[in-house]
Formats: structure tokens, sequence, C-alpha cells
């Protein structure tokens, strides 16, 4: 499967622990564990999840703003980690783009929209001159819809709405000329009469400029939207992953189809469901063994109490992790049968 | 692309897909500096504090080619109240009170400004590179802040200033190593906030380097704290070394406020009345600290709803309880589920 594609994100047992601050507190916060995925070029993957599933972590795993417990970020086929374990070079941090979930914290409130364009113009080297770079800075601002664009370089962060915010957002990451953007719930902040045209952008993006996205989300409506394939997160792991479609009409994982039974229409999404599901959301601190999914799960076995379901394949690109699917017994390795894109 | 597409969704998607134009109102051309301090222009506070404030620096630095006698020379006869010829009297040696006081402002205000100038630049060093940096280079400068802070600051001073040769020079540096870490604190904890934020993230990932996230990105947000710091030091400086020279422990050939009060003290002015001798001085010290302290308050008036901002976004970016988060949804979706 993974063999013959071509991934530009190629993500393998990511495991990030937060130690919990305690001097003598040895407990840790498994904010993700075994999460493996990969990203095909110029595709729109999806990570759906309920909040506090380690979607933002995972992406600030891969965008090396911090560093995993273990595991591997493959990328173009080399894992960065150990190449550049001192940190990102300035190659993949221009390679390796960032949205970011909150548009209101995004920017630096002291600076204007073009200075925040401006800096990675000139940190990578992309223009010479002046006029040049003015030019570069109206260009992208036209190309997220931010005009007339002189007179938005000019404002600053506060003077904008959310979504011309998350815009800024996004010219600011296609100033480099990523290969990848790692979209991280980039309209989960914003209104709903507003959301459809920040995803339309995306997908403008993806099509026009060659770019790959990760693209992160609660709503898996969105996800079924704009993604090829949509990867499902449950407490820190991945639990589900299938081509967008297939997700929708043959969920297997019971956690899929909870997230599924309640989507009453695109535009209200999981709300029902996820106010449901609050306060259920198991401890991710030092978590007992066995599937996190068993507490809530309608179809909870003895088995799944103890031992953690491997990934089995249901269908071409579809895999699952549940005790329901394969033999029940002790989980063949997650890698064989999780690579898919 | 996978083009198969819900048909609800791609009707929604036609409705509402035209980019929202930003709103056409003319560009402010008012900065957000300039705002704060045109919020402070308008501050009673601010312009009280700052009336005195600037009152103070042109005696400084005119006074001296103004006044009528040379401070240091003996023009009269000795503790002579009041009069035309001598405004504020004469002191115990028979010098101009007047003359001495005028004079006296330059090397209090000059020790304040330069203590205060120091004292932030090194705050914000220290205290901006623990924060930023946490871990072991954490460890070891908030050991080093929080001992100069548990260190009870006047007998340090006291020795200090014992074991230097007395001078203007002398004082400066006891100010400057007794006065720097409560900055450092307090720029510490800030940057430590705001490192956290998602701005700094995003500068990380365009590959900001260190040193410019730190003066270019965070610096900028706690101007505030940064300039009333400064204030608030030039504040001690100016009452600390008024009070080491009132002990004798400056140079008493130096003309300053705090020295003027220790000839006043060691020619026994209140002993025989002099009181002329002690008002002016002291009166200045405490109408120049009066000053800072109103524009200090102004600022905090000022700048604190914007504070209060922050401190909430930083609080939903801790990214922490579920309840927090209840917030993303639009009131109107979460009435319209009926939950
Ligand atoms: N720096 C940190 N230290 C300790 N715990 C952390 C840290 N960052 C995240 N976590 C924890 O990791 C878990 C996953 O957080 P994460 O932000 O990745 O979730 P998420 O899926 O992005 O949620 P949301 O949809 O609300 O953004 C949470 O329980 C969070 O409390
Ligand atoms: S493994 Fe068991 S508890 Fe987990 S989802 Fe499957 S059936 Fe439910
Ligand atoms: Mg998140």
């Amino acid at each position: 499967m993974s063999e013959q594609r071509d991934l530009v994100l190629d993500i393998k047992n990511l495991t990030k622990h937060f130690p919990m601050g305690g001097m003598r507190d040895t407990r840790k916060v498994h904010a993700v564990e075994d999460v493996t995925f990969a990203l095909p070029r110029t595709e729109i993957v999806t990570l759906v999840g309920e909040s506090g599933s380690g979607k933002s972590t995972t992406a600030r795993l891969i965008s090396r703003l911090i560093e995993p417990t273990s595991g591997e970020v493959i990328y173009n086929g080399k894992d960065v980690l150990k190449t550049q374990p001192g940190g990102a070079s300035l190659e993949y941090r221009g390679d390796i783009q960032m949205v970011f979930q909150d548009p209101f914290g995004s920017l630096n409130p002291a600076h204007t929209i073009g200075y925040h364009i401006e800096r990675p113009l000139l940190i990578h080297k992309k223009v010479s001159g002046r006029k040049a770079l003015k030019d570069r800075v109206h260009e992208l601002l036209d190309t997220v819809g931010l005009g007339p664009a002189d007179e938005t370089a000019a404002k600053f962060p506060y003077e904008l709405s959310g979504g011309q915010r998350q815009r800024v957002g996004f010219a600011r990451a296609l100033s480099v000329e990523p290969k990848v953007i790692l979209a991280d719930e980039p309209v989960s902040m914003l209104d709903v009469s507003i959301r459809v045209g920040v995803l339309n952008l995306m997908k403008r993006l993806a099509e026009d400029s060659g770019l790959s996205f990760l693209y992160i989300t609660h709503d898996i409506a969105s996800a079924r939207y704009i993604s090829d394939h949509t990867n499902v997160m449950y407490a820190g792991r991945m639990v589900e992953g299938a081509p967008s479609d297939t997700l929708v009409h043959e969920p297997a994982h019971p956690y899929t189809r909870l997230l599924l039974s309640a989507v009453p229409n695109p535009h209200a999404g999981l709300r029902t469901q996820e106010t449901q599901a609050r306060g259920e959301i198991p401890s991710l601190i030092d978590p007992p063994p066995g599937c996190p999914f068993a507490a809530r799960c309608p179809h909870v076995m003895d088995v799944c109490r103890q031992i953690m379901p491997g990934a089995v394949t249901i269908a071409p690109h579809h895999w699952v992790r549940c005790h329901l699917y394969g033999d029940g017994g002790e989980s063949p390795l997650p890698n064989a049968a999780n690579s898919v894109g | 692309m996978s083009s198969s597409v819900n048909t609800a969704l791609e009707n929604a998607q036609t409705e509402v897909s035209t980019p929202e134009p930003p709103k056409n109102q003319p560009v402010r051309k008012a900065k957000r500096a300039s705002g704060v301090v045109g919020l402070l222009l308008q501050n009673r506070k601010a312009a009280v504090g700052a009336f005195i404030v600037v009152f103070y620096v042109l005696v400084a630095v005119l006074g001296p080619y103004l006044v009528p006698y040379d401070p240091t020379q003996i023009v009269g006869r000795r503790h002579t109240p009041p009069s035309w010829e001598h405004w504020f009297g004469t002191d115990g040696s028979g010098k101009d009170v007047l003359s001495q006081t005028v004079v006296g402002a330059r090397s209090s205000l000059a020790t304040g400004f330069i203590v205060g100038s120091i004292v932030t630049v090194v705050g914000i060093l220290i205290g901006m590179t623990a924060g930023y940096m946490r871990g072991r280079v954490d460890d070891f400068l908030s050991t080093l802040i929080n001992i100069v802070l548990i260190i009870p600051g006047l007998p340090l001073l006291i020795v200090l200033a014992a074991f230097l040769p007395a001078g203007f020079w002398s004082i400066i540096f006891v100010l400057s190593v007794t006065g720097w870490a409560w900055g450092s604190r307090v720029l510490r904890s800030q940057t430590m906030s705001l490192r956290e934020k998602d701005f700094v993230a995003s500068a990380v990932t365009v590959g900001e380097g260190k040193l410019r996230i730190m003066l270019r990105e965070i610096l900028p947000n706690m101007m505030s704290i940064v300039v009333a710091g400064f204030f608030g030091a030039v504040n001690y400086a100016i009452g600390a070394q008024a009070g080491l020279e009132f002990l004798g422990l400056g140079n008493p050939s130096n003309v300053s406020w705090g020295n003027n009060l220790y000839w006043a003290q060691n020619n026994s002015a209140m002993l025989v009345g002099a009181w002329w001798t002690l008002i002016p001085s002291g009166l200045s010290i405490a109408l120049v600290a009066f000053g800072f302290s109103m524009i200090n308050y102004a600022i905090d008036e000022v700048t604190n709803p914007r504070l209060r901002s922050q401190r909430q976004t930083a609080s939903i970016l801790k990214k922490q309880p579920a309840k927090v988060r209840r917030s993303r949804a639009t009131p109107v979706l979460m009435e319209g589920n009926g939950d």
C-alpha cells in the first residue's frame, strides 16, 4: 500500500508524554500515544477527534515545536528526528508550516499584518529588495482573499475579524512556499457562516499549489468535505483510518460510529455529540491498559479492559483498532496494517 | 482531491463561499503605542505626575546655570531664615539653600535615571533569559534573583557602600547591584506566560531565532511593565541614594538632596529650628517620588484592561479544562441543539 505512494510525511509510533509538573510527581500525561499515519503528497488528510484527544500535540510534534518522547517523523524519506537531533533545520521550518487553532492568539498584537508576512519572506530569503518584498506581501494577501492588500498590510491584528486573522495565518504559512501545511482546527473558532470560506481556501490551495495538508478538526462533516483520508483519534491514540467517504458510510470503530450518529446537518457539526461526550474523556494520566474507549463503548468486552487492540485492516486503506475486528487477541504489529495513507 | 462531496455541503458552500472582505473602514493611522500614549495624556494622574517630573528634570538640566550662588561657597551668615536675599535661607555653614536644592536635583535625578536604565536593562536580560530558556538556565537565574531579593536591601546597601570609595559612581553601582532583581522577577514570569502564546510558536515555525523572538515578539508585549519598572527603579534609586548619603555613606562634598539633608542633620538643623534647610530637599525627594508613582498608577490604569484580556487569552491557551472549550461553540448552536 504505502510503498507505491509518494508520502511527504510518514509518522510512525509518535508518542508524547508530558511530565505532570510536580517535583516528585512521576506521573505522565499520555497526550499522544503510538500515533501512526501518513500524508501523501498533494493530498489533504484529516485528523479528527474530540477536545483533548491530542490533535494539537500531534501537530506540534510534527512541526517540532515540542520534541516527542519517541517515534519517527519521516519527511521525504528521512527521519528528521534523527537527522536533525538538535532541533528543526531552517529548511524543515520552511517546508512544514502550521496554521494555529486560535486566530486571536496566533498573531502578535504588537506587529502589523504586513510585518507578520514580511518576516518569513526575509528569513527564508524568498525575495530581494524592498519593492519585491512589498509586492510579494500584497500578492499573498490577495491570494488568501484579504484585499485591498496595502490597507490590510498596514493594519494591526486587533483590527481584523477572526476569519480575516485566520487568512493572515494562511498567508504567513504560504509565504515560505512550504510543502506541508498543518492546519490545526483552522475554522473551529470561527463563526459558522465564514467557515466554509476558509475551508474552500484550503481546498483551492491544495489543488493549485501542490501543497499537502494535515487538516485537524473535531467536526467529521468538514473532514469529509475537505479531505481524501481521515484518521480518527481518541484519547491520544489513533483508533481508525479510512478514505473519508468510507469512514462516513462504513464506520468500523464504535467511537467513529458515535461521532457520526449525531451529525444532524453539516453546519451544526458535532455539537450534540460533543456535549454528550463531555466529561467522559478518560484521564490521560498514566492510563490503564486496554482500549481507551472501553468506559464509553456500547460493545465493550472483557478483553477490551486488559489488552490494547491492534490495528486490523478490514478493507483497502481502511484499518481499525478494536477487538470487534480481527481475532480479538493480542495485536499484530501496528505498523504492518497502520501505515495506510 | 476526492470529489465526492455531500451535496448539502456543496450547496452550503456556494452560498457562503465568498471570502469575507476586510471591513472597508479607513485604515487607522494611530498605532497601538500612540494609543497608549494618547490615553496616558488624557489621564489626570499621568498629567500631574508628568508635570512634576518634567519640572524637576528642567530644574536639574537648566537650574545650575540660573542659580544665584555657588552652592559650595559660603555666601552669608549661618542659618539665616528665608529672605529676599536667600529665598530658601542659608544652611549651617552659610551656604545658599536654594542653590543647593537646585544643583542637588542634578545629582539626584541623574542617579535615578542612570540606575533606572541599568536596572531595567539588566532586568530585561536576566528576566527574559530565565523566562524564555526555562530549565537549568532558569533554575540558576531564579536562584540568583531570589537570593538578591531575600538579602535585606538596606544592610547590603550600607555594607557595600561602606566598602567602596565614597562617590557618585559607587552609589550607582551599589544601587544597581541591589535593585535589578525585582524587575527581573516580574519580567521572568511575564515572559514565561507570553512564550506559551501561539504567536511565539508561530514565529518559531517560520524560523525566527531565539534572540529575535525575545526582543521583537515578546518584549514589545510587555512594554508597559518595562516602563513602569523603569520609573519604579528611578524612584527607588533617588530615595536610596538620599538615604545612603543621609547616613553619611556618600561623598559629602557632592551637592545632592541626600547630602543637603546630611549636612542639615550634621549642623543640628532640627535643634536650632532651621527647618528651611530640611524642607526643600526633603520635599523635592517626596515630590519626585510622588510624580513617578502617579505616572505608574496611570500606566497601570491605562494598560490593565489589556493585561486582563491577555490573561484571559493565556488561560484559554493553557489548554486545560474542558469547560474553557465550551466557549468555542457559538451560543446560537448550543440553543439550536437544545442542550
Ligand atoms: N504542555 C503540556 N503539558 C501537559 N499536558 C499537556 C500539554 N499540552 C497538552 N497537554 C495535554 O495533552 C492532551 C491533548 O491536548 P491537545 O491540545 O493535543 O488536544 P486537542 O486534540 O488539540 O484538543 P482541542 O480540540 O481542544 O484543541 C490534553 O489533555 C492536554 O491537557
Ligand atoms: S476494543 Fe472493545 S472497548 Fe474498545 S472500541 Fe472495540 S469493542 Fe469497544
Ligand atoms: Mg487543539
